[in-house]
Formats: structure tokens, C-alpha cells, sequence
């Protein structure tokens, strides 16, 4: 499974992108989608909502299971994809091109504390284990 | 340590996700379970069935035995190779298993039972057939191999040649011992195949040779979805020990008009049927799920077996909820915080190719 070097990544599987204007972007990792299988539902936050770090605020379902997303860092949800919730076999085909919402940080040092692509697949191969 | 069937290392080459069913280590899908499932209601596909159990019951008096030990009625078995589907109870009329009979011959009756209920059942019949003289024979010298699709009969005929002829006419529910092989005109996803017993030993080279026919290997995930379409209960989830079969959508299988005893009858007619096991169609966006809540207006229910219908690309699920209510009825799903909309349907949701609703 593909971990992109340029993003950080959360233990609960979620890749998080730094934008140029300093939102950030959310989507589950391409390995969340594996052990997932084929995704056939996804229901983001509403933009305007205010997230704890670690809250629940998305659902991905696949045939197989229901899984949570958690916010990886606090903010103020400022986009959701409306794409992915049509066609949620899009993150299937391509994990980090599905972005699911984008957060306007509420500490713009936050994304700094989650985990780097190596400290990610390091994880990944723990729990293969 | 997981156990293995002998098509373990096939599905390894095969590129199957592996997963623990129930002690059992066993692929879950070989890519998209999705595709897999259009594959068997479109094309064919084959299923690795090793976990489940043949068990052969022999002696004078079998059909006395299973006569009581059943309740389905073994005289329905009347011609060599016809099958039966019954449910095997406890005292308390819950289901131990569910299973499927074979008529052999008068002295032989062959059982195939669940992979997580084997040992339970082999060890129940065994303490039943005590003061018998019966034998009781569990079967892992045998693999199951199951080809289904509209199109699985006539490749199972391509990699066996001659069983053409002993098959062609042969009905559903009806199976024929073939050289080495046990065929079967039975399965587990609303379409036609055939279920082929064979010999361990022979299990790769038979999946191999019908990877090269064109049968595609399919995974539990997309045994789940199928059976479900189909409207086939599963055991653990929509019936167990601790339900009462008459509300599991079992009714048809269990014969309460002869004058045979078997064992839970007693129990069973003594016992309200409060409850009934319907068809929902998720009405609102998401994935119904096995024990979700279901609002009716006469009380609560539960969903037993719920899942995404790849045939027709919404939610469907099993529930047991109160009496009362009837198929297009609108009852709502508790899904986390939200009541979502659902319509209750009689099933099969969908079967030969397509949807039913």
C-alpha cells in the first residue's frame, strides 16, 4: 500500500494534507481501504462544525464493515467532498485522491504532532504482525 | 494456530485477503467483493466450502434416527441422492444447526452441517445415537468444492468429464456419487451449481482446473452478500440455540403435521410465536447491520443479517420484529444518532441474476 512522503497520518488511519492557506485536508489511507474492502457509503461533517481532536466526524461503510473518522487535529470544518459521499468507491481507487472534508486548524502546530510517512508504515507493519 | 482446508495454498497464489472465520483461515475476497458477487449472479464462480462437515450416518435404522433427530421430515427422502434441508433442535426448540440431508441408501444418510457448529453437532448426534447401532462418521477425507452461476453446470462439466450425463437432468436438491465425486444440485447464493464432495487429496487440482475454465474464485464476503440476496438464513446470526426457528423465518423446514416425535417438538408447540423474520429495504442512505434496532408501531425488533446489496445497489437486511407488521410497511432503523427509513419486503431480495423486489 502506497504512503505518500509529503502527508502525515493518524494511528486511526487517516492521511492529513497542509494546504498552502494552512486548512488541512482529510481522507482514510490506502491501507484503511484495504482492510476495509469495497466502500459503499461515506457521510461527512457539515461544513461549520467544530471538531475535537479525536472526535468522531465521518463514516465510511463498506459491504463489509462501518468504520468512524476521527478529526486528526481541533478546527472548524471549511469544506466537505460531496464526491465522495456519490461515489465512495472512489477511495477505493485512489485513497489520497478521495479527500472526504478540509479543517481550518484551530492551532496551525497541531499537524506538526501526527505522525510522518515512515512512523505510518511502521504502524502499518505492526499491525500486520 | 488456524486450521486450513486443502485449498489454502491456492487461494495464497490466488491473491486472497485471508481472514480467521472461526477458527478457520479463509479468504475473505481476492480483490473486489463486489465484482465477486456480480461474477456468480452474472458468470460463475467457486467457493471454498472445506470448513463445513460431511458426516455419514449409517446402519439399519438411520431414517428411524433422523426421524427424531431432525425437524424436517426424513420421509420426504424418498429416491437415492435427494436432499433435504432441515434444522436440528435442542429440547428447548432452539437450532443446534442447520443442515442438509442426503438420502444414500437406506442404510447410509449423509449430513453436511456448519465449520463452527461441527464439533457440537457430531458430538450431539453421537450422544442422540446412543443404544443404536448406528455409526457416526465425520468426513475431513472430503473437500467441497462449490460452483455457482448461470453458467457453473457447464464448466463443472468441462472439468469432469462424463458428469454431464449423470447430471444434465438431474433436479435441484438432488445430488449423484460420480466416480470420486458426490455432486450436488445445491448452494448458498440463489443461483444454480453445483456443491462437489471429492477426495482432499484431489481439492487443488480440482480449483486449479476450473481457475483454468474460467471459474473465478469467490471469497466469504461475497458468499454473505449472495445469501443474503437470496433470503438463505445464516446460522449464528439470523437463528441460533437461542431462537425459536418458527420466528426465524424457519417455518417451512420444521413439520409439526405428522404424528412423528423429534426432539424440541414438544417444545416448540407449547411455545408463543411473538415474533417474525422479514425483509427490509433501507430507504435513506447507509448500511443496515446485523443487531441495529428496528422501530415498529407494534415495539422493537432487530436486524439479524444486514449488508449493501451489490444487485440492487442499496441496504438490505434479515430482521426479527414483532407480528403485526406486513410486507410494505415503513419502519425506521436506529443507525447511530439517526431513526433511518427502511420498507419491510417479503424475500428473496434477488436470485438467477436479479432483483425480486
Amino acid at each position: 500500500m502506497s504512503i505518500p512522503a509529503d502527508l502525515k497520518y493518524t494511528a486511526s488511519h487517516e492521511w492529513v494534507k497542509t494546504n498552502a492557506d494552512g486548512t488541512v485536508t482529510v481522507g482514510i489511507t490506502a491501507h484503511a481501504q484495504d482492510l476495509l474492502g469495497d466502500m459503499v457509503f461515506v457521510e461527512n461533517p457539515v461544513v461549520g462544525r467544530t471538531l475535537a481532536a479525536g472526535e468522531e466526524c465521518a463514516v465510511v461503510e463498506s459491504v463489509k464493515a462501518a468504520s468512524d473518522v476521527y478529526a486528526p487535529i481541533a478546527g472548524v470544518v471549511v469544506a466537505s467532498n460531496s464526491d465522495v459521499e456519490t461515489s465512495p468507491e472512489t477511495i477505493n481507487q485512489d485513497a489520497y485522491a478521495a479527500w472526504m472534508f478540509t479543517i481550518k486548524p484551530a492551532n496551525s502546530a497541531d499537524v506538526a504532532s501526527l505522525m510522518d510517512a515512515a512512523a505510518y508504515q511502521a504502524l502499518v507493519e505492526s499491525e500486520a504482525h | 494456530m488456524l486450521k486450513q482446508t486443502p485449498l489454502n495454498a491456492a487461494h495464497r497464489d490466488m491473491g486472497a485477503k485471508m481472514v480467521d472465520f472461526g477458527g478457520w483461515d479463509m479468504p475473505v475476497n481476492y480483490g473486489s467483493q463486489i465484482e465477486e458477487h456480480h461474477q456468480v449472479r452474472n458468470d460463475v464462480g467457486m467457493f471454498d466450502v472445506c470448513h463445513m462437515l460431511v458426516v455419514d450416518v449409517k446402519g439399519d435404522d438411520v431414517r428411524g434416527f433422523l426421524r427424531g433427530l431432525v425437524a424436517n421430515n426424513v420421509d420426504k427422502l424418498t429416491v437415492s441422492g435427494k436432499a433435504l434441508y432441515s434444522c436440528m433442535l435442542n429440547p428447548e426448540g432452539g437450532v443446534i444447526d442447520d443442515l442438509i440431508i442426503y438420502f444414500m441408501t437406506e442404510d447410509w444418510f449423509r449430513i453436511v452441517v456448519n465449520a463452527g457448529t461441527a464439533d457440537k453437532d457430531v458430538a450431539w448426534m453421537q450422544q442422540q445415537a446412543a443404544g443404536r447401532a448406528l455409526t457416526i462418521t465425520p468426513r475431513r477425507d472430503l473437500a467441497m468444492i462449490a460452483v455457482q452461476g448461470p453458467n457453473a453446470r457447464a464448466k463443472v462439466w468441462e472439468a469432469i468429464p462424463g458428469s454431464q450425463a449423470v447430471t444434465e437432468t438431474m433436479k435441484p436438491f438432488n445430488a449423484v456419487e460420480f466416480e470420486q465425486y458426490y455432486i450436488a444440485r445445491t448452494g448458498y447464493t440463489g443461483e444454480d451449481g453445483f456443491e462437489i464432495m471429492l477426495p482432499v487429496a484431489e481439492a487443488d487440482a480440482m480449483w486449479r482446473k476450473l481457475a483454468g475454465l474460467g471459474v473465478k474464485p469467490i471469497g466469504l464476503g461475497a458468499r454473505d452478500t449472495l445469501r443474503l440476496e437470496a433470503g438463505m438464513n445464516l446460522y449464528g446470526q439470523d437463528m441460533d440455540e437461542t431462537t425459536n426457528p418458527l420466528e426465524s423465518g424457519l417455518a417451512w423446514t420444521i413439520d409439526l403435521k405428522s404424528e412423528r416425535d423429534f426432539i424440541g417438538k414438544s417444545a416448540l408447540q407449547s411455545r408463543d410465536i411473538n415474533l417474525q423474520l422479514v425483509g427490509l429495504l433501507l430507504l435513506d442512505k447507509g448500511v443496515l447491520r446485523a443487531h441495529q434496532v428496528v422501530n415498529t408501531k407494534h415495539g422493537a425488533g432487530e436486524i439479524t443479517s444486514g449488508t449493501f446489496s451489490p444487485t440492487l445497489q442499496q441496504s438490505i437486511a434479515l430482521a426479527r420484529i414483532p407480528l403485526g407488521i406486513a410486507p410494505g410497511a415503513e419502519v425506521t432503523v436506529t443507525v447511530r444518532d439517526k431513526q433511518l427509513k427502511a420498507k419491510v419486503v417479503s424475500y428473496p431480495f434477488a436470485r438467477n441474476g436479479h432483483s425480486l423486489i
